[in-house]
């Protein structure tokens, strides 16, 4: 699904990401973990396409194309999502009306996510505006529903969020990435930061990476490289890969 | 039913089509049509609510007299002069609108000025919503398509009673050669609620106006909003004010700007005269092209119990916000129109439906201009 390869970025002209690879298949979701400022989200843009992320050298192949120079949107409509941790606020665009742009007007399918979301009353409202950290998370959940990506980023989707949305938005993005399907029958992939390991809960990763210093230091099982950052710190993983 | 209008271009159709005009009249409770300086056309399918010309209103009703040139001076600037001349040279232009006691419309009256040859335009409306009455009307304003040079004076004197509700709405879609002079002055009695409503979206010369609603009863509203585009070679110099002169008085004045290239000065200015007032400011201008936005809010306090807040911003879209909508697979023009139409997305209070699509229409309309 997307291989990542000698991947080099920079960001007003300082390197932030060094020799990137990775490659996570059809049906796979990986997790990224790594201490804050490693370039955990700078892979995620990067990934995406945002603007100020330059690719120095290196490639990324998706879907078997090389979408190093492909702009954002094609990304997204070649099957591409990112679920924003801080999501910009837009002033007067109401979040139905985001839905119904992205969505090409399938209002049923609009309402039944929102319902599924515990969106529906926010669909009259502004996007982003005036938000908690959980209906942010659901805003964000919402619209990929309906984008039906078919590789999914998600920055942090557990931050923030209370203890009876982390349940819903949990089950929502291992629907998303088809965790619900027997394996036979996954095609979606995602890529997901988090700090805490809560999103495993939900659903089960097939790889783990830790990202230090724009470095991917350690690839391994997910849940035992979270167990070493737990017990002993970062310092471990960076120490244990020397 | 005979046309309200004939003799016309099916492109100026659209355009007063665009103005909030509906030719087949189903969805209004009355017409009035002035085509230069002739009046075509004036009535009112409600009971209780009269729509008239000036001047016969003026024959009908001796104490209309003492509305006329009441709350707005006949000597405020050469513009009111060239209007209060041309009325003793040539005769009253303009309608008048008397909303009786209790008196309700639920579907708009509407009123169409159409510059088609005419060098000089003018009119003079007088609005009287009576105690408890409320009235809704929607004026399209547009000049015939292509034409030279033109001018339009406009005089508008409202009107609120106790506990009564006007609400007029203003859509422009004039020309490049206009040039546009509303002179407009509101008074709310006891309980009264005046919203006042302006699109502009479409080219035009000069509009130069500066409304002020008087809130002289106790617990009066006023609400203004304005949803303006000013292209290239357009100068928009829009005021809005409100005197909050009764006790426990409140105004808010809402400015939604956008230059692709043209000006735009937006003044609001409320006062805070009496005890328990309330005000607020809002004013957001985007700049898509250069031009001037040039947002001038004054909020004026004279007394202790007064609460007056303002707040503009003006500047471009943020990339964020539109890498934000781009994530979710719109193009940058796309994601750039999606977020100028919520810009523009103006929800107004007290407003019929029927109104609010009217005004959603013509922002609809204009969004392929961007």
């Amino acid at each position: 699904m997307l291989k990542i390869e000698d991947l080099h970025v920079s960001v007003e002209g300082k390197e932030v990401l060094h020799d990137i690879n990775l490659h996570i298949r059809e049906g796979e979701t990986h997790v990224l973990m790594g201490p804050n400022g490693s370039g955990k989200t700078s892979l995620l843009r990067s990934v995406m396409g945002f603007s100020g992320y330059e690719i120095t050298s290196g490639s990324i192949i998706f879907k078997g194309i090389d979408i190093t120079n492909l702009p954002l949107y094609e990304r997204a409509r070649y099957g591409m999502g990112l679920m924003f941790q801080r999501p910009p606020t837009i002033s007067g665009l109401k979040l139905g009306k985001l839905l119904m742009a992205t969505s090409g007007g399938e209002i049923g399918e609009i309402g039944r996510s929102a319902s599924q979301m515990k969106m529906a009353d926010f669909l009259d409202r502004d996007v982003n505006a005036g938000f908690s950290g959980g209906e942010i998370k659901r805003s964000e959940v919402l619209q990929l529903l309906i984008q039906q990506p078919d590789f999914v980023m998600l920055d942090e989707p557990e931050s923030g969020v209370d203890l009876e949305n982390i349940a819903l938005i949990g089950h929502s993005i291992a629907r998303l990435v088809e965790k619900d399907r027997h394996i036979i029958d996954r095609h979606k992939s995602g890529l997901i930061i988090t700090h805490t390991g809560y999103i495993l809960d939900y659903l089960d990763a097939d790889a783990g990476h830790m990202l230090c210093d724009g470095e991917i230091k350690c690839h391994g099982n997910p849940r035992e490289i979270l167990k070493v950052i737990q017990e002993k710190g970062y310092q471990e993983c960076i120490r244990c890969q020397k | 039913m005979p046309e309200i209008i004939d003799d016309i271009s099916a492109e100026d159709r659209k355009r007063l089509e665009l103005s909030g005009i509906e030719f087949d009249q189903q969805k209004r409770s009355g017409t009035f049509v002035q085509r230069d300086q002739h009046i075509h056309h004036s009535s009112s399918k409600i009971e209780g609510i009269e729509m008239l010309p000036l001047d016969i209103a003026m024959n009908k009703y001796g104490w209309l007299k003492d509305y006329y040139w009441n709350l707005v001076d006949r000597e405020k600037d050469e513009y009111t002069r060239f209007v209060a001349d041309r009325e003793e040279k040539e005769g009253l232009r303009g309608f008048v609108v008397i909303a009786r006691k209790g008196s309700k419309n639920i579907f708009p009256l509407q009123s169409c000025l159409f510059m088609q040859k005419a060098e000089v335009q003018t009119v003079h409306n007088i609005i009287i919503a009576e105690e408890g009455a409320e009235l809704h009307l929607i004026t399209g304003c547009t000049s015939s398509i292509g034409r030279e040079k033109g001018t339009h004076y406009g005089i508008t004197e409202i009107y609120v009673g106790k506990d009564a509700l006007i609400s007029t709405t203003m859509i422009h879609t004039w020309g490049e050669n206009i040039d546009v002079y509303p002179r407009s002055a509101a008074k709310v009695d006891e309980n009264g609620t005046f919203l006042s409503n302006y699109v502009s979206l479409k080219p035009v010369g000069t509009v130069q106006m500066y409304p002020v609603a008087d809130l002289t009863g106790k617990n009066s509203v006023a609400r203004f909003n304005s949803v303006v585009l000013a292209p290239k070679g357009s100068y928009l110099d829009l005021g809005q004010r409100a005197l909050l002169n009764g006790e426990g008085s409140s105004a808010e004045l809402v400015s939604r700007m956008i230059t692709s290239g043209g000006t735009v000065i937006a003044r609001s200015h409320i006062a805070g005269i009496s005890e328990n007032t309330k005000g607020h400011i809002e004013c957001k201008g985007l700049i898509l092209e250069d031009g001037i936005i040039h947002s001038v809010p004054e909020v004026e306090g004279r007394l202790k119990n007064t609460e007056l807040t303002h707040e503009a911003a003006v500047g471009k879209i943020a990339r964020d916000e539109i890498e934000y909508l781009m994530a979710r697979g719109l193009d940058e023009e796309e994601a750039t129109a999606t977020i100028i139409r919520g810009f523009l997305d103006v929800r107004i209070k007290g407003l019929p439906d029927s109104l609010q699509k009217e005004i959603d229409a013509a922002i609809d309309a204009a969004e392929s201009g961007f």
